[in-house]
């Protein structure tokens, strides 16, 4: 059965306050060569079938919002 | 007139959004479970607060796609009031009914206080009553409001901001705007005045045991609407 991994990122202009965070924590472990974190989530999909217009359709009607994310998506299986 | 309170899996303020339309607004209430079909008798549509399906993948994105919501977008096409407070706020952007989305608070931190308002809109519903500056609570993790700069621009620009987080004196801050919101935005109005989402709590501020009745500015306005 296939499966599809989504990545869904924050558009980059828009702040990430909680990878900011993350960076600030990385820092404070001596990494010092941290400059950014952004953080998005990825969503696997086991699926019967793979069909690229209905997974965009997924991706845009539930699985990201368009107004603050992008998206990708990729089959890895 | 009587109000739809819509309860998702999750929502927490539902019953002080129907006591509060009840008790001290005096607008009949009831709860409308979001798997329901049917506004038919309801005059006007609450979105309430809380954390609707555990607010997984994105606050207010699952219960944007629950079936009573289709209603609550002809509803609100049709002209019908609709509020959403705080999570309500979240659903309906993310339906589009109302634009933009809200991020994790600039500070990070779940803020529950209270905080100051200023109406930038006197003309709708919602908004027609509000003479001064209002003290209202939030809390809410997720309540940074952005949108693309196009959006911003014409929110201000058309007089769709309904309410900025100003100080008491209702001056703008850095330290006023709590959670970071594009232009201070709290609130926001759709093009024909029918819809507001806003991140504080009007439903939580209409009787004096609970701290405020700054509250019933926005939603004793409704009292005046006639039915539909």
């Amino acid at each position: 059965m296939p499966t599809v991994r989504v990545t869904v990122t924050l558009k980059p202009s828009l702040l990430d306050s909680a990878g900011r965070t993350v960076a600030g924590a990385l820092q404070k472990l001596s990494y010092d060569e941290v400059d950014e974190v952004r953080i998005g989530k990825t969503i696997e999909l086991q699926l019967s079938s793979v069909d690229d217009a209905r997974i965009n359709e997924m991706c845009k009607r539930l699985l990201s919002n368009p107004v603050i994310e992008n998206y990708s998506y990729e089959v890895i299986g | 007139m009587k109000f739809a309170v819509i309860r998702f899996p999750g929502s927490n303020c539902d019953q002080d959004a129907f006591h509060s339309l009840r008790d001290d607004v005096g607008i009949d209430a009831e709860y409308v479970w979001h798997e329901e079909k049917s506004l038919q008798g309801f005059d006007g549509v609450f979105v309430p607060g809380g954390f609707s399906y555990g607010d997984y993948l994105r606050c207010g994105a699952m219960a944007a796609r629950s079936p009573i919501m289709d209603e609550v977008r002809k509803f609100a096409h049709d002209g019908g009031p609709v509020i959403g407070a705080c999570n309500g706020f979240q659903v309906l952007c993310e339906m589009g009914i109302l634009p933009g989305a809200l991020l994790l608070n600039a500070g990070e931190r779940f803020l529950c206080k209270d905080v100051y308002l200023r109406a930038e809109n006197r003309s709708s519903i919602w908004t027609r009553n509000v003479d001064k500056v209002l003290r209202l609570p939030i809390a809410h993790g997720e309540g940074r409001y952005v949108a693309d700069e196009e959006t911003i621009r014409r929110l201000n620009g058309e007089g769709l901001v309904a309410f900025r987080y100003v100080d008491e004196l209702g001056e703008r801050s850095d330290r006023a705007n709590v959670n970071g919101s594009t232009d201070a935005i709290a609130g926001v109005i759709n093009a024909a005045g029918n819809v507001i989402g806003m991140m504080p709590h009007p439903e939580r501020a209409t009787r004096a045991i609970l701290g405020s009745t700054d509250g019933l500015a926005i939603l004793a306005g409704l009292a005046n609407v006639g039915v539909r």
